[in-house]
């Protein structure tokens, strides 16, 4: 398909500026893909938080960005890894409110809950992985525009 | 080298080139004239090229004498760094890519070979090869320092940007006596929040704000970073006796505001024109419609 061009991407996160190149790249993806103005901006704001995660947590990673499609649907996959000191207790982490950082600790928990799937794989001393995919959700009737 | 020197009839290549360079000073500059590079950067007369070309050469040939052909950072190459520099400033201003002026540059380098192996036609074959792959070198360094010289130029500029960018996309707007506004626009990084802080509490002291209204509308993404750092903002004006309002939530930034379960202790507005009309209502001064009251 021609949605693949300028989708699959691996970007590097390693200061400021390669946050803006990674929202930037998503939401250029994600209209590619044909995802709506709202599904854009919740997909980029997540990939915002866990990149920022990514560089302040992890100290510094990549993104690696993919095309899925499953029965017909289109989907995002984006995937955050670090080779950072990792994640001792997920389920902490994943509580809304806690932080390690001095954030407002609702990163991780909120970017879970802007996308459709998501994943960690993480370890103490063996660093992190996020993976997060979004599926473009066709409505029964089409609504163009606003 | 060292089976040249021992025969003692050639000189080193790189000599050799030193050599060639310094006589045939006129010839190269001549020629390099005639390229793209010279013709497109010197418009004005054809003398001024050569006189360029000539710097250039004898930059060359006091880089040959040294025997650093390797060397970017070798002390031949400053006194024409700055002109390299321009010339390859001037090429990308005229809409030339970095790989573009890279390949003018590199087309300099043979008609400079061919007089070389015009030069040395009587030498013996690898003597020419040696003193040809020298020059290859020299000219790779050249190409090298014009472009390290256009890149920091470059960087020069994007940082110089950088800091217009700061400064230019916080304006404070007096609204009304007692209202004042920021309109926020692109990404809230940390260097950028603290510069909108700090204008908007100077702002609160100069114009004696009651309200002051963040709008949103120009920021693309609110994570939850840029909202700790609205969220900061606003407790710093409420120390200082100014209300905050944050206008200008989009639809789309909303339902990612409630789904990242951010909670925005702070009045909010869809609409600056809805943030002011707030404002002014609350200072007492409502807007009224001609023909809707006696006034």
């Amino acid at each position: 398909m021609h949605t693949a061009a300028g989708v699959e991407a691996c970007l590097p996160i390693r200061s400021d500026m390669d946050l803006v190149w990674v929202r930037q790249h998503v939401r250029q993806a994600a209209a590619r893909l044909g995802f709506g103005l709202v599904d854009q901006t919740k997909l980029v704001t997540a990939a915002s938080e866990l990149a920022r995660n990514t560089l302040v947590h992890g100290g510094g990673g990549q993104m690696a960005a993919q095309h899925v499609s499953s029965r017909g649907s289109q989907g995002l996959r984006l995937a955050f890894s670090d080779e950072g000191p990792g994640i001792a207790d997920l389920e902490l982490a994943l509580s809304d409110g806690y932080t390690s950082g001095g954030g407002l600790g609702m990163g991780l928990s909120g970017a879970r809950r802007l996308v459709h799937d998501f994943e960690i794989d993480s370890a103490p001393g063996s660093g992190t992985t996020v993976r997060v995919t979004c599926w473009v959700v066709r409505p029964p009737r089409p609504r163009e525009g606003v | 080298m060292p089976e040249h020197e021992a025969d003692g009839q050639l000189a080193t290549p790189t000599h050799e080139v030193r050599d060639f360079l310094h006589r045939r000073r006129e010839q190269i500059a001549q020629r390099w004239a005639d390229e793209p590079l010279f013709r497109a950067v010197f418009t004005v007369s054809r003398d001024e090229a050569v006189e360029a070309g000539k710097v250039v050469v004898d930059a060359l040939t006091q880089v040959a004498d040294s025997e650093q052909v390797e060397d970017p950072d070798s002390a031949g190459f400053s006194a024409v760094r700055e002109q390299l520099g321009r010339m390859g400033a001037a090429r990308s201003r005229a809409g030339l890519s970095n790989t573009q002026v890279s390949s003018e540059l590199a087309a300099l380098r043979p008609p400079v070979e061919n007089l070389l192996a015009a030069d040395l036609q009587q030498a013996p074959p690898e003597h020419l090869r040696a003193c040809s792959t020298v020059l290859t070198v020299l000219m790779g360094t050249l190409r090298l320092v014009a472009m390290q010289t256009a890149l920091s130029e470059w960087q020069a500029l994007s940082d110089r940007q950088r800091m217009q960018l700061l400064e230019v996309a916080t304006p404070v707007i007096r609204l009304w006596d007692g209202i004042v506004a920021v309109p926020l626009i692109g990404t809230l990084d940390s260097a950028r929040s603290q510069v909108v802080m700090e204008t908007l509490l100077n702002a609160v002291v100069e114009e004696h704000a009651r309200f002051a209204i963040l709008d949103i509308t120009g920021v693309p993404t609110v994570d939850s970073l840029v909202a700790q750092h609205l969220m900061k903002t606003v407790a710093a004006a409420r120390l200082m006796g100014a209300e905050c309002i944050v206008s200008g939530i989009r639809p789309a930034i909303a339902q990612t505001i409630v789904h990242l379960g951010l909670d925005l202790d702070v009045i909010t507005r869809a609409s600056l024109a809805d943030a002011l009309g707030y404002a002014l209502h609350q200072l007492g001064a409502d807007i009224v419609k001609p023909g809707a009251g006696q006034r």
